[in-house]
């Protein structure tokens, strides 16, 4: 029995690292391509949250969902190309003083249109409540934002491992100048990505509005989780973080199983243990650049 | 080298003079500077912006109405953060700001350092928002008086509404705890209500207060079938469960022994169920509750909620303190306070300040939530029930007696 309902627990970490790789997957990607760590994209998964309650109110559940990442997505584009695109070959410090700037910028912004106190945010009363399979208790909500991560996964994979698309991307992660020697010019692809990842955050933001606290601070608060699931997936490596992510969702549930009161730090110890034994994460791979 | 050293200290102490001197002038400006510390970020920053939207209507009536002693209120309110910062900035408002006397707080841990501050200083701190006991037993001091209701007026206002309503005797109950001073203080309340009434508290879990996913102890909570949830939780917290609990249809009622009125409303419509405690609401009917409730509404376009209220009538009651006294002076204050003086709350019952743990009496409510679709807007769907204790009954009924409360000045 006990060890049934760790399974749940271990089950239910699944679901929860399965939101966690929406938002890392992109910081990831930006991270593995431009060399900037987006400290600025919790940011946009706030955005995404708040764009969404605007949307929903006037449009529906439905429409806030599939709106709300493509709104903040075009910020991206913005966002990439007056600010991002200027630190790729700088300093790091830069960019990430850079975004960092941004980030609180954001998140000021965010109290002054919206206000400090949390925004009431509700899901369709045919999602909630919860399903019994077997043994396991499932949210019915967290079934389907399960379902629309597989789907955005699958087809992030497909874009990176099995189109030229991704042939450059991946290119350019290992190799930039040789990318730039057969004449491919990886600007318009950094575009791409930055439009992707922030996508992503935004949809991550507006699926977990429902379930969570829409709050000024909400980006500066999932910006830690997502940064250990990037590194302790290691970079450059698409399974990494989808691994880290889950392994992330799943020690903390774990965790809150035996000693509730640790459950925001169980990943942390988990990233310093990681670090001690495989410094370039799970499954990181060995990036010239970088070294 | 001793001599040297002696010179580098005279010298660094004629500097300290020399900029020491400008605060005091400044102390001795026309207007009275009043420090005032509220969080505005993090887990409780929601409601310390209700609580500077409350103080600034009062402010501007006073000083619209001539200020105090012919003086303009010139209040500073600033993040306290955290509790270490909370008391670097109580310290400094003191010495470099020359400030009156000290005022706010709503995380109990942070008003905790602020009224070792005020009591080190030997100045009058109104301890506004936080609600731990300890504040007032066993960490009480002669400077700090302190005007929400605390964690024991909660529990047995609340404890009182669940035994009407058979939920705790022969009930097992699980219940979850924010993992600060203020939640350990509220679980200890609870657990003790709880087992003098004839129910069981089969689960305690400690949440740390920075959790937004509730998901693994949703389902310990369905292993362990409980009677009822109780939950002691704080600020943003309580506002995710609530949503995460209505998310997962769990079946067992819930009940909670703190929730503020801004989180009940960021929990949404349809959400939230079960009964709460709380200090005010502003359908009180009362000509005061309604000037404000209206002065609010005008000026931000939505009703008050508690944390508004209570930073409200507490600048009208330091007002009046200071003006009855002519003074700013904390032994004189504290004297006037002592003295019990009876301030209207903007409740149909009048309040005092205890002179022996310098609490203030005052009259408390539960809520729960109107039946669905009968909400008119967004920010009416609780349901407000009447004054606890009743009015025929003594007000300190519900707080901790002089036997009980540790507090010794």
């Amino acid at each position: 029995m006990q060890l049934l309902f760790l399974l749940e627990q271990v089950v239910n970490g699944l679901v929860l690292g399965g939101y966690y790789l929406l938002i890392a997957l992109g910081l990831s990607l930006i991270f593995s391509v431009g060399g900037v760590v987006n400290l600025a994209h919790g940011a946009f998964y706030a955005l995404g949250a708040y764009i969404s309650l605007e949307i929903a109110s006037r449009l529906g559940f439905g429409a806030a969902v599939a709106l709300s990442p493509v709104a903040v997505a075009f910020l991206g584009i913005l966002f990439e190309r007056f600010i991002l695109r200027r630190f790729y070959a700088a300093d790091p410090i830069l960019s990430l003083l850079a975004t960092f700037g941004l980030a609180l910028v954001a998140e000021q912004s965010i109290r002054m249109i919206w206000g400090a106190a949390p925004l009431p945010a509700a899901m369709p009363a045919e999602l909630k409540g919860s399903v019994v399979l077997g043994d396991f208790l499932f949210s019915r909500y967290r079934l389907l934002l399960l379902a629309i991560v597989a789907v955005v996964l699958a087809g992030i994979w497909t874009l990176i491992h099995k189109t030229s698309f991704g042939r450059v991307v991946r290119a350019g992660i290992q190799r930039p100048d040789m990318v730039a020697a057969l004449g491919i010019r990886l600007q318009p692809y950094m575009t791409a990505i930055v439009l992707l990842g922030v996508g992503m955050a935004a949809l991550a933001g507006a699926l977990f509005a429902p379930i969570a606290l829409v709050h000024p601070a909400m980006g500066a608060e999932i910006l830690n989780v997502a940064f250990v699931v990037v590194v302790i997936g290691g970079l450059g490596s698409f399974w990494g973080v989808v691994l880290a992510a889950l392994l992330v969702g799943v020690v903390r549930g774990v965790t809150i199983h035996f000693v509730p009161a640790a459950g925001e730090a169980s990943m942390y110890v988990l990233l310093f243990l990681l670090l001690m034994f495989r410094p370039r994460g799970l499954l990181g791979e060995r990036i010239d650049k970088f070294e | 080298m001793t001599s040297r050293r002696k010179v580098l200290k005279a010298g660094a102490a004629a500097g300290a003079l020399a900029f020491g001197f400008p605060a005091i002038v400044r102390g001795q400006s026309d207007k009275i500077k009043i420090g005032h510390l509220t969080p505005l970020t993090g887990f409780l920053g929601a409601l310390g912006e209700y609580a500077v939207k409350g103080l600034r209507i009062a402010v501007d009536e006073i000083n619209a109405a001539g200020g105090v002693m012919g003086r303009q209120l010139d209040v500073m309110s600033e993040d306290s953060v955290n509790p270490a910062t909370a008391s670097t900035k109580a310290q400094r408002m003191l010495d470099q700001d020359g400030v009156a006397y000290l005022m706010g707080e709503i995380n109990s841990a942070s008003a905790k350092t602020i009224m070792q501050v005020a009591a080190r200083n030997k100045r009058f701190y109104m301890q506004i928002g936080a609600r731990s006991d300890v504040l007032r037993g066993a960490d009480c001091n002669r400077y700090t008086f302190h005007v929400d209701i605390p964690v024991t007026v909660m529990v047995n206002a609340e404890g009182q509404a669940l035994l009407r309503d058979g939920l705790i005797k022969g009930k097992r109950i699980f219940s979850l705890t924010s993992d600060y001073l203020f939640g350990h203080d509220l679980a200890k309340g609870a657990k003790a209500f709880v087992t003098a009434n004839g129910g069981t508290i089969i689960g305690d879990e400690l949440t740390p207060t920075d959790t937004t996913d509730f998901s693994p102890l949703l389902l310990k909570i369905r292993q362990a079938k409980p009677d009822m949830v109780a939950t002691n939780l704080g600020g943003n917290q309580v506002t995710n469960f609530v949503k995460q609990y209505a998310e997962f249809g769990l079946p067992y009622p819930v009940a909670g022994f703190n929730l503020n009125t801004a989180d009940a409303w960021a929990a949404g419509d349809g959400n939230l169920s079960g009964i709460w405690p709380t200090v005010w609401h502003h359908e009180i009917d009362t000509p005061g509750s309604k000037a404000f409730v209206a002065a609010f509404r005008k000026k931000h376009g939505q009703p008050p909620e508690n944390h508004a209220w209570i930073e409200y009538v507490s600048m009208h009651i330091m007002a009046r303190a200071m003006t009855e006294t002519k003074s700013t002076d904390t032994e004189k204050l504290i004297a006037y306070f002592e003295k019990q003086p009876e301030f209207d709350l903007l409740k149909p019952r009048k309040g005092y300040f205890r002179s022996w743990d310098h609490q203030l009496m005052q009259e408390a409510y539960t809520f729960t939530v109107k039946p669905k679709g009968q909400a008119k807007d967004k920010w009416d769907f609780l349901q407000f029930g009447p004054a606890v204790p009743r009015p025929d009954q003594p007000l300190e009924l519900l707080a901790t007696t002089q036997a009980q409360n540790t507090c010794k000045m």
